[in-house]
């Protein structure tokens, strides 16, 4: 073997990798996309999918190709390098096809994007929280019972997000501060909140359990930690439940607590 | 004959070079000396933008472990990097990179020394202006360096200093007197950028020797000449956008606070501005700034392809064209950085749409280089290796992109370090690499002396593997979900298994072997620079015109202004056979035999 084929194989080897991280990844949850819990998440999963699959055939097309060229027409003795400038037919050829599959991705995405950020699409519920972003943590203001945003019996809690499984549900993304940005990885949703503006977000989940809230957007010394509980309860009871205890922990008269650990 | 008179003139126009050391070496006003300051300048930089970024790694792989070499200092924190610090440290390990580095190289060193050498002109339009072009970035590097040491450090917002953390002073510590210096800086950096670019564009107009056709332009004059228009377009924007920052800084003005914002001790009502105005004004000018990091080594590529390939540049007025759409569509895709950013989501889908327009030139200029080696007699020397690199590199880095053209799928990747692999996959795997590039092949015209091919080839190799094991799975990660900008994965369970973090600390092993392996270019371009074997004037048997003139070129580089009377990419034409190269500047009329005899070595 001549020694300059060995730089097909690097150029190879570098292609072989990429390909071979992606192929990998589908089979190990702690590589592949975090798991999925939301319908949003699954459309989103699927256009990701899409676009892994034409990017990843363009991919190893130009990469076999150009390792076909580096093996192939290596500075040989006596050999003569073809004297072309150009073919129009090839470039118009390799300027439709691209074109044509960036305009169908372009508009195949455009369901999606409107069904979760179109203020139109948005489902006609009551928000189940306001939530305020500020430096570093979440603070979400959850309508009481009579499900109404800023009535008195209103909830406050801190990093701890509650809501019902399978019910769209709306909250009002806000920060006091700086930029932040609301990120469920698990729902595949992301939303800067921003000072000054008032976010309408909605989003779902098919399974009950515990999840992360992510800050996205860097906010200052703290934004690694600016992290936040998620919980999904199975039934909207399980919810009223958790939320009437939070509801009598967060009226619990701290100076009757403060004199008892004192002793009275 | 008006021809001559014309060609008569140009040679009175020979200047006597300068006798003092000052005005030779330091306050030149010789682009040749200028690109090559610019050239030692952005070098050193790298290390310095390489370093922060090495102290980045190291925390992300070991959260809170005492980074070797520096365990001496932030005692009082436990020996342990303080948080704020790692944001200073991407912050200006970007800042650093993009204004200080690549676009400094690739303008700045590049375009200086080359545009004049390659349209056959003795030097640019306006010398004295390119002179104070490469003065202006000192004051720039010099507060960005100071800003370690004021008060509250370096500035901590990031790259892209988003209001408010970069305007409200007690957002964070980096917001005191850091951000102001971050502002005065970059306000520096863009006015030696416009003075560059002013200079690029009235040079290439007016300087052409004759027969320089805009359409015999080699490529990397045509990519310099669209940055500078790029540039001068762009840049104004950020400047203002600078500026207002710095008002709202400084003085009080409320560009980007919120309405109704009230503060302490101030006016009844503050506020009334808009945060993402900001925004849109910095991306206004930074996406097409992403452009200007790419567009010249795409040109540098493009002329390396064919010279190695030792055939004429496959489709020449398809990648003019390419590389002008590219600048066209850059001014109408920002939004695409701001599709999360609670912009309205109707403009995100029309960003949509037009960000996956632009990534159709990039497709075109792919298949043309393909096409470009395809039948060719390639030569792997280091210069062709690195423009390959770049090919197969950049390939990544432009389908990444479709990812997050994608508004939905944005959704998930936006912020995370799916970003970082896209950027370092188009700003190392394209830009660096053609950098690499373009040092390799120049070298000899730049300094008369060759570099060393074999520790130039080990060089490539090496960064070739660690550069891809340093960056790829920056896509996996970023696809799981691991947000960029933290100090610390391991606080989010999702990303605290085996998988996640032994991908954190194999990225930073490569990336600390990536960085070692930069020592043998550094020994191999100082060695060369007293001890290479001396170069021919055109050692690679190039057309264009700056390997017309002896290596290095002299003062007035063209003792007579050359004539052009073909492209630059006559390769293995006929006409001049055996001879597989046909200069710009040869006489058609010369029979063959008398051409190879004037043009042996
Ligand atoms: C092939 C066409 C390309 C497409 C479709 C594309 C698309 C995008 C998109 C949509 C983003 C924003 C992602 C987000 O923040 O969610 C982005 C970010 C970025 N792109 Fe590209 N890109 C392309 C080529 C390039 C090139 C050639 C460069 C530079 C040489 C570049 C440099 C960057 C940088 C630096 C960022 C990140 C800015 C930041 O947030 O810090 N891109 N790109
Ligand atoms: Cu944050
Ligand atoms: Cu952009």
């Amino acid at each position: 073997m001549k020694p300059e084929r060995l730089w097909t194989l690097l150029f190879a080897l570098g292609a072989i990798f990429a390909t071979g991280c992606f192929v990998y990844a589908r089979s190990d949850a702690d590589w592949w996309l975090v798991p999925n819990v939301s319908t949003i998440g699954r459309e989103i999963d699927h256009l990701f999918v899409i676009i892994l699959l034409i990017t990843g055939i363009v991919f190893i097309g130009t990469q076999v190709v150009l390792c076909y060229i580096l093996w192939k027409f290596p500075d040989a003795p006596g050999r003569k390098a073809e004297y072309v400038h150009g073919q129009m037919k090839l470039e118009v050829i390799w300027t439709i096809i691209p074109a044509s599959i960036l305009v169908f991705l372009a508009l195949y995405q455009m369901g999606t994007w409107s069904k979760i950020k179109f203020r139109s699409s948005m489902p006609k519920v009551q928000p189940v929280a306001e939530v305020t972003a500020r430096q570093f943590q979440w603070v979400f203001r959850y309508a009481g019972e009579d499900r109404r945003l800023h009535t008195d019996d209103d909830l406050i809690t801190v990093n701890d997000f509650h809501f019902v499984k399978s019910e769209p549900t709306v909250i009002h993304l806000r920060s006091t501060d700086v930029l932040h940005s609301f990120f469920l990885p698990q729902f595949r949703i992301k939303q800067d909140a921003v000072p000054g503006l008032t976010i309408p977000v909605w989003f779902d989940s098919e399974q009950s359990g515990k999840f992360e809230l992510v800050c996205a957007e860097l906010c200052g010394w703290g934004h690694y930690k600016m992290r936040g509980n998620v919980t999904v309860h199975e039934t909207q009871a399980e919810f009223d439940e958790w939320l009437k205890k939070a509801k009598s922990e967060q009226n619990r008269d701290q100076l009757a607590l403060a004199n008892a650990a004192n002793g009275g | 004959m008006s021809a001559h008179a014309h060609d008569h003139g140009h040679d009175d126009h020979i200047h006597p070079a300068p006798s003092n050391f000052l005005t030779k070496y330091v306050f030149s006003i010789d682009h040749k000396v200028i690109g090559i300051q610019f050239l030692f300048s952005g070098l050193i930089m790298f290390w310095i933008g390489g370093l922060l970024a090495l102290a980045v790694r190291w925390q992300l792989a070991w959260p809170w472990q005492p980074i070797p070499l520096l365990s001496g200092i932030w005692a009082e924190y436990g020996y342990r990097l303080p948080p704020e610090y790692y944001n200073k440290l991407f912050t200006m390990h970007a800042t650093v990179m993009i204004f200080f580095v690549i676009i400094p190289l690739l303008t700045g060193a590049f375009g200086n020394f080359l545009i004049p050498l390659m349209i056959g002109a003795r030097d640019m339009a306006f010398p004295k202006l390119n002179m104070y072009s490469y003065w202006f970035m000192w004051p720039s590097i010099i507060l960005m360096s100071f800003s370690f040491f004021v008060p509250g450090g370096a500035a901590e917002a990031g790259w892209t200093s988003y209001p408010t953390l970069s305007t409200f002073r007690w957002s964070t510590s980096g917001a005191l007197d850091g951000q102001t210096l971050w502002l005065m800086s970059l306000l520096f950096a863009g006015i030696s950028s416009l003075m560059g670019s002013i200079n690029y564009i009235t040079t290439i107009i007016m300087l052409r020797a004759p027969g320089m056709k805009m359409f015999r332009l080699p490529m990397t004059v045509w990519a310099m000449f669209i940055t500078a228009l790029l540039q001068a377009f762009a840049l104004p924007v950020l400047t203002s956008a600078l500026i207002m920052q710095l008002l709202d800084r400084i003085i009080g003005t409320n560009f980007f606070s919120p309405a109704n914002w009230m503060v302490a001790n101030s006016g009844n009502v503050v506020g009334g501005g808009q945060i993402l105005l900001f925004q849109h004004l910095f991306w206004f000018y930074s996406h097409p700034a992403v452009y200007i990091m790419i567009l010249p080594a795409m040109g540098m590529v493009s002329d390396i392809l064919s010279t190695f390939s030792r055939k004429p540049l496959f489709g020449y007025k398809p990648m003019v064209f390419s590389v002008s759409a590219i600048a066209g569509l850059g001014f109408i895709v920002w939004g695409h950085h701001m599709f999360q950013s609670g912009m309205n989501p109707a403009l995100g889908a029309t960003f949509m749409l037009s960000t996956m327009m632009i990534a159709l030139p990039s497709a075109i200029k792919t298949f043309n280089w393909l096409g470009t080696m395809w039948g060719g007699r390639l030569q792997f020397t280091t210069p062709m290796l690195n423009a390959i690199g770049f090919v197969a590199m950049f390939v990544i880095g432009g389908l990444s992109g479709i990812f997050m053209a994608a508004t939905p799928v944005d959704m998930h990747i936006h912020d995370t370090y799916f970003i970082v692999g896209h950027i370092h996959y188009v700003l190392f795997g394209g830009s660096t690499f053609a950098i690499f590039a373009g040092i390799y092949y120049w070298f000899p015209k730049m300094f008369g002396r060759m570099m060393n091919e074999r520790l130039g080839k080990i060089h490539f190799a090496l960064t070739f593997l660690f550069f891809n094991g340093t960056f790829f799975l920056m896509h996996i990660i970023g696809m799981h979900g691991h947000p960029r900008r933290i100090a610390d994965p391991t606080v989010y369970e999702f990303l605290r298994g085996s998988g996640v973090v032994g991908m954190n600390q194999f990225m930073t092993i490569n990336a600390i072997l990536l960085g070692m392996a930069q020592l043998i270019v550094v020994y191999n371009f100082i060695y060369s620079l007293f001890f290479g074997p001396k170069a021919p004037a055109n050692p690679w048997h190039a057309n264009t015109l700056e390997w017309a003139c002896p290596s290095p070129p002299p003062y007035y580089n063209f003792l007579k202004i050359p004539t052009v009377y073909r492209m630059a990419y006559e390769y293995s034409a006929d006409d001049v056979a055996p001879r597989d190269y046909w200069p710009q500047d040869e006489p058609a009329a010369e029979s063959k035999d008398e051409a190879a005899v004037g043009h042996s070595h």
